[in-house]
C-alpha cells in the first residue's frame, strides 16, 4: 500500500473510533438529503407528497439496512463489530448464569486436570533428561536369578579396559557419611563413584574440578565433591570451600569441586556429596574381597557414532569371552550377559505404568468434558432459535450471526481456560505433594505451557464448532415458525446427538469408576496382607556410626550398639527394644541378598544357593516385632562369639530347602565365600515382608551381632512402647546419645508410618483415579439432567395431553425416569467393553484383584444407577407438576 | 430498481469515479447523472450507491465536504482526488482492453 493510502486509511480508522457519533450523524444527514431530493423528484413527476416520500423510501430499500451496509464498508468496522460481539456475548453469559457456571466449571476441570497431569508426567516420562545428549547415557546391569543385579569392581575394570563403545563408564553406590560439626552430627546422603561418573552424565562441576583416576589410589587421600545445595546449606556458599578440608566418618576429605546449581542427579536425587571409590586393584585374585562383591551400579555414555545396539553387542562379547587378566569367580562370571537400558527408561521403569494409566484417565475426562460442553451448547442453541430468527429478520447477515456466536464461544473458552489455569496450578501442586517418594525428577515438575494450550485448543475447537451449528441451521430454516415458537420451547433438533453424547459420557464414567474401584480394592487387599510382624506401637530410628570405628564384631562399634541398647531398654515405657541391621519395609538403599548355601547341598558356592536377606539382630528383636516362632528356638543372649554359631531361618527358606523335614541342626554357610564359618540352624520363624506388602522375597536368615563376621555401620533400633510410641522419641534418643553423642540418628518414625509409605505409589494412583472418577460421575449426572430437562420441555404438550386424559402423575414421573435410565443402561452396556480394556491396561497396578472383578463392576453399576436416578429426579418432578391446561394452550 | 445487468462491483466503482471526475456532486446527483448519461441503461440502486461511495472515500480516491446545495440544504459533496484520477485511468485502460476483446469475439463472422 502506498504511504498516502495508508495514511488515509489510518485517519479514517481513527475518526471512526473517536468520532463515532459524529460520523453516524453525518450518514443520517446524507441519506436524509437523498430521500428529500428523491421525494422532490417524485413530486415533480406528479405524485402526492405522501406517495413521493414513500416511493423514495422504497427505492432506497430500507434505511437501516443501507446504513448497515455503509458501516460495514468502513475500515475498522470489524473491530467495532468485534467489540460489540464481545459485549453482547458477555451480557448473554450473565443472563444465563446457570449455563455459564456449568460450562465454565466443566471447561476448567477438563483443561485444568489435563494440563496438570501432563505437566507432571511430561518431565518424568517424556522430556529428555537434563544432560547433554541424554539419549546416549546407559545403565548396565548384570543378571541374577532372572532379575537385574549389580556388578563387581573388577567387572567394571574389565569393561572399562576392553570396551570400544563408551566415552565414559562409571560405577556408583550409595554412601552415607557422618559429618560431625558444631551442631548435632549429621548423616549425609551421597554416592561413592568412579572418576567417569560425572563425565557419563555430561556435567562438570561449576567450581573446582572433577574426579580423576589419580584420586582412586587405594588408601590415598580422599576427595569430595559437594552439591550446590549442601554447599549453601552447611558451608555458607563460600568460594574458598574448594581446597578446604572437611571431616567425614573421622577421615579428612578435601573438597575439590562444587556441582552446578540445578544439577539433577537422577539416579539418586537425594545425594548431596560424592567421593571417589578407592578399591585395591591388588585384590584381583582374592575372591573374598569386596572388590569381587556384587554391589555396584554401572552407568555409561556412548561414544559418538556408536549405536545402542553396537554397544550392547560389544559388552555381550566381553561377557561371553573371559580373558586371563580378569579371572572371574562364579558369581561374577557374567555368563548370563548384561541388561542394558537407556538411563531415562531405567529410572522410570517402576512408575511408568502408573503414570501412563493416570494420563489415560485424564484424557478420558477431557473427552467427557468435550461431550458435556457440546451438549450444553446444543441445548442453548436450540433455546435461542427465536433470537436468531429475530436477528435475521432485522437484517443481520448469516455471516454476522455466525461471527457473533463464534465470539461467544471464544469468550466461554477463554473464561474456562483462565479458570482452568488456576485449577491446573492447584492440581499440579497437589500432585507434587501427594507424589510417592520414588518418583524421579520430582523437582522438574512445573506448569507445562504446551499442555495448557493443547487442552485449551481442543475444548475451544469443540466449542467453536458446536456453538456455530444452531446459527447455521437457523438461517436455512423457516424464520416464521422459529419466531413463533419463541425461545421457550427447545425443539427436537439434535436430541439424538445429545442423547448419544450422554450415553457416551456414562460409558466413559463407567470406565473410570471401574478402574478406580479396582485400584481401591487392590489397596484394601494389600493392607490386608500380614507383614509378618506387628506394626502397632513400634518406634524405629536408624543409628549411624562412623566408618572410622572398627567393624570387628567385638570392636567399639559393636560395643556402642550394645551400650545404646541397654540404655534404651531402661527407658520407662519401653516394653522391649532391639537393634537390627535391616529394617523391614524401610526402603534402605543399602540392603543386600546374601547367597545362602546349605551343607546338604555341598555348602561351598556349588549348588544353586538361595538369595536370602541377612538380618543381624539382638535377641529381643523377635519379641519386639512379635515375629512368631515356628520351630526350635529364637536367638538368645547366650549366642555369643565363643558359642557355636547359631542362625534362625525364615519359614519360606526352611520349606524351600527342606520341605516338610526338620531343618534344625542342619548347617548353612552365608555369603558364599568358601572358607567362611558354618552356622547351625536353631530355629524357624514366620515370614516377614521386607520390600513391600506385595513383595514375594521371603527368604531370610537371622544371627546375633556377636556371631556375625561384620558389625554393620548403621543399625535400626526398634522399640515397642507400652503406650504412645511417639512420646518416647526424645528419651530414646537421649538414651542412644548417652552411649556416644557423636552418632547421627536418622529416619525416626513409627512402623505404621513406614507401612503406609510403602503403598504411597498405589495410593497416589488411586487418589487421582478417584478424583477423575468423581468428576466423570458429576459430569455424566449433569449431562443426564440437561438432556432430560430439555426433553421434558419439549414434551410439555404431550405430557399435558396424557394428564388431561387421566394418566396418574406417578406415571409421568416414571416415564421421564425411564427415559433417563434407558440412557444410563445403554451407556453402562457400551462402557463394559471399555472397562474390560482399561482393567487389562492397569493390570500391573492391581494386587489380589482380577481385572474382571465382579464385586467392583457390580458396585460401580449400582453407583452409576443411583446417581442417574438422582439426576433424573428433578426433571421428572417438574414433568409431574405440569399443568395440563397451560400445556395444551402452549403452542 | 435492481442492479444493472452484468455490472460488476469494480465497474461500478469506475463509473462513479468517472462521474465525479466531471464535477463534484452529491450522491443523489451522481445517480441522476449516471442514469442520464447512459440513456437510462445504467441505473444504480440507491441501496448500493452509498456503500460504494463510502468505500471509495475510504480508499482515498474521492474526498467529501459538506456544502450548501442549490436548494439551500446541506449535502455531502464528493470530488475526485489525485489518487482517484490515477485509479480511474488505470481502470479505464483495463476496461478498454476487456471490452475490446469481448467485442472482437462477438463480432466474429459465423460460418
Amino acid at each position: 500500500m502506498r504511504p498516502e493510502r495508508w495514511f488515509t486509511k489510518l485517519s479514517f480508522w481513527l475518526r471512526s473510533l473517536l468520532q463515532r457519533r459524529a460520523i453516524d450523524q453525518e450518514l443520517d444527514d446524507e441519506l436524509a438529503y437523498h430521500v428529500e431530493a428523491r421525494t422532490e423528484e417524485n413530486i415533480a413527476k406528479g405524485m402526492t407528497s405522501e406517495e413521493a416520500r414513500r416511493a423514495a423510501h422504497i427505492e432506497l430499500g430500507g434505511l437501516e439496512q443501507v446504513k448497515e451496509r455503509v458501516r460495514a464498508e468502513r475500515t475498522g468496522a470489524w473491530l467495532h463489530t468485534f467489540v460489540q460481539d464481545v459485549r453482547y456475548g458477555l451480557r448473554m453469559l450473565r443472563k444465563f448464569p446457570g449455563f455459564t457456571a456449568v460450562a465454565v466449571v466443566t471447561l476448567a476441570l477438563g483443561i485444568g486436570a489435563n494440563t496438570a497431569i501432563f505437566s507432571a508426567v511430561n518431565p518424568i516420562l517424556f522430556e529428555p533428561l537434563p544432560y547433554a545428549r541424554p539419549e546416549r547415557i546407559m545403565m548396565i546391569w548384570g543378571i541374577f536369578q532372572g532379575a537385574r543385579s549389580q556388578v563387581t569392581f573388577f567387572n567394571y575394570r574389565e569393561l572399562l579396559q576392553r570396551n570400544h563403545s563408551f566415552d565414559a563408564l562409571a560405577i556408583f553406590q550409595p554412601w552415607q557419611p557422618t559429618m560431625v560439626g558444631t551442631d548435632a552430627p549429621e548423616r549425609l546422603e551421597g554416592q561413592s563413584v568412579s572418576y567417569g561418573y560425572f563425565r557419563s552424565l555430561g556435567i562438570e562441576p561449576a567450581l573446582g574440578r572433577d574426579f580423576q583416576p589419580s584420586d582412586e589410589m587405594y588408601q590415598g587421600p580422599h576427595a569430595a565433591i559437594l552439591s550446590y545445595g549442601l554447599w549453601q546449606r552447611r558451608f555458607g556458599a563460600v568460594p574458598s570451600m574448594v581446597g578446604h578440608q572437611i571431616t567425614l566418618d573421622g577421615n579428612a576429605y578435601t573438597v575439590i569441586g562444587i556441582m552446578p546449581r540445578g544439577f539433577e542427579n537422577v539416579v539418586d536425587p537425594a545425594a548431596e556429596i560424592w567421593t571417589q571409590e578407592q578399591y585395591n586393584p591388588a585384590n584381583l585374585n582374592d575372591t573374598n574381597s569386596s572388590e569381587w562383591a556384587n554391589h555396584l551400579s554401572l552407568v555409561a555414555r556412548l561414544r559418538p557414532g556408536v549405536t545402542f545396539a553396537q554397544a550392547k553387542a560389544d559388552i555381550e562379547t566381553i561377557a561371553r569371552i573371559p580373558v586371563p587378566e580378569f579371572p572371574r569367580p562364579r558369581w561374577a562370571s557374567l555368563r548370563l550377559g548384561f541388561v542394558v537400558d537407556s538411563l531415562q527408561a531405567d529410572i522410570t521403569r517402576e512408575v511408568r505404568p502408573a503414570l501412563l494409566a493416570v494420563l489415560g484417565a485424564a484424557m478420558l475426562v477431557l473427552l467427557i468434558v468435550c461431550a458435556n460442553v457440546t451438549n450444553l451448547l446444543l441445548a442453548r442453541g436450540a433455546q435461542r432459535r427465536g433470537e436468531f430468527a429475530m436477528r435475521a429478520a432485522l437484517g443481520a447477515g448469516r455471516a454476522r450471526v455466525i461471527r457473533q456466536l463464534l465470539t461467544e464461544s471464544l469468550l466461554l473458552a477463554l473464561i474456562g481456560g483462565a479458570l482452568g489455569l488456576v485449577v491446573a496450578r492447584i492440581f499440579v501442586q497437589a500432585v507434587v505433594a501427594l507424589s510417592p517418594p520414588n518418583i524421579p525428577r520430582l523437582n522438574a515438575i512445573g506448569l507445562d505451557r504446551s499442555a495448557f494450550f493443547f487442552a485449551l485448543g481442543v475444548t475451544s475447537f469443540i466449542g467453536l464448532l458446536v456453538g456455530v451449528i444452531p446459527a447455521v441451521h437457523t438461517s436455512r430454516g423457516d424464520l416464521q415458525s422459529d419466531l413463533k415458537e419463541g425461545s421457550r420451547q427447545a425443539t427436537g433438533s439434535h436430541q439424538f446427538t445429545r442423547r448419544a453424547l450422554v450415553v457416551a459420557e456414562v460409558a466413559l464414567a463407567l470406565v473410570l469408576l471401574v478402574s478406580a474401584g479396582l485400584l481401591l480394592r487392590s489397596l484394601t487387599r494389600l493392607f490386608a496382607v500380614d507383614p509378618g510382624f506387628d506394626t502397632s506401637s513400634v518406634l524405629t530410628m536408624q543409628v549411624q556410626t562412623s566408618a572410622q570405628t572398627s567393624s570387628s564384631p567385638t570392636g567399639d562399634r559393636a560395643q556402642f550398639f550394645k551400650r545404646a541398647l541397654e540404655n534404651v531398654q531402661r527407658v520407662p515405657g519401653v516394653e522391649s527394644a532391639a537393634f537390627t541391621s535391616l529394617l523391614p519395609l524401610a526402603d534402605d538403599p543399602i540392603t543386600g541378598l546374601y547367597g545362602t548355601f546349605f551343607e546338604k547341598d555341598g555348602g561351598a558356592p556349588l549348588g544353586g544357593g538361595y538369595g536370602a536377606f541377612r538380618y543381624v539382630v539382638t535377641p529381643d528383636y523377635f519379641k519386639t516385632m512379635l515375629i512368631p516362632l515356628r520351630r526350635g528356638r529364637l536367638l538368645a543372649e547366650t549366642d555369643v562369639a565363643t558359642a557355636p554359631h547359631a542362625v534362625v531361618i525364615s519359614e519360606s527358606l526352611a520349606e524351600g530347602e527342606f520341605g516338610d523335614k526338620n531343618p534344625l541342626g542342619q548347617r548353612v554357610r552365608i555369603g558364599g565365600f568358601p572358607n567362611w564359618p558354618w552356622y547351625n540352624i536353631v530355629g524357624v520363624v514366620g515370614n516377614v515382608r521386607q520390600d513391600s506388602l506385595a513383595g514375594t522375597h521371603l527368604d531370610a536368615v537371622y544371627m546375633t551381632p556377636e556371631q556375625s563376621w561384620y558389625a554393620d555401620q548403621a543399625m535400626s533400633l526398634v522399640a515397642r512402647a507400652r503406650g504412645s510410641s511417639t512420646a518416647l522419641i526424645p528419651e530414646i534418643k537421649s538414651a542412644v546419645w548417652a552411649a556416644d553423642k557423636n552418632q547421627p540418628i536418622v529416619r525416626v518414625t513409627t512402623m505404621n508410618a513406614l507401612l503406609a509409605a510403602t503403598v504411597a505409589q498405589r495410593r497416589f494412583t488411586l487418589i487421582l483415579f478417584e478424583a477423575f472418577g468423581i468428576v466423570a460421575l458429576a459430569l455424566a449426572a449433569v449431562g443426564i439432567y440437561g438432556v432430560l430437562s430439555g426433553s421434558v420441555v419439549e414434551r410439555t404438550r404431550e405430557i399435558g395431553i396424557r394428564l388431561a386424559l387421566g394418566a396418574p402423575r406417578a406415571n409421568i414421573l416414571s416415564l421421564i425416569v425411564r427415559q433417563g435410565m434407558a440412557m444410563t443402561a445403554l451407556g453402562i452396556a457400551i462402557g463394559f467393553g471399555g472397562a474390560f480394556a482399561a482393567s487389562q491396561a492397569i493390570a500391573s497396578q492391581l494386587f489380589g484383584v482380577a481385572p474382571l472383578d465382579a464385586v467392583t463392576y457390580a458396585g460401580v453399576v449400582v453407583l452409576l444407577a443411583a446417581v442417574s436416578v438422582g439426576a433424573c429426579w428433578l426433571p421428572a418432578r417438574r414433568a409431574m407438576k405440569v399443568d395440563p391446561m397451560a400445556a395444551l394452550r402452549y403452542e | 430498481m435492481s442492479r444493472p445487468s452484468d455490472l460488476v462491483q469494480g465497474t461500478l466503482d469506475m463509473l462513479l469515479l468517472k462521474i465525479l471526475a466531471l464535477e463534484p456532486m452529491n450522491g443523489f446527483a451522481v445517480s441522476l447523472r449516471l442514469k442520464q448519461v447512459s440513456g437510462d441503461v445504467l441505473q444504480v440502486s440507491d441501496g448500493s450507491l452509498y456503500p460504494a461511495l463510502h468505500k471509495l472515500e475510504q480508499q482515498g480516491w474521492i474526498t467529501a465536504e459538506w456544502k450548501i446545495s442549490e436548494k439551500g440544504r446541506r449535502a455531502k459533496y464528493y470530488s475526485l482526488t489525485r489518487l482517484g484520477r490515477r485509479q480511474l485511468e488505470r481502470e479505464a485502460d483495463n476496461w478498454g482492453r476487456l471490452s475490446g476483446a469481448i467485442s472482437r469475439v462477438v463480432k466474429l463472422k459465423e460460418a
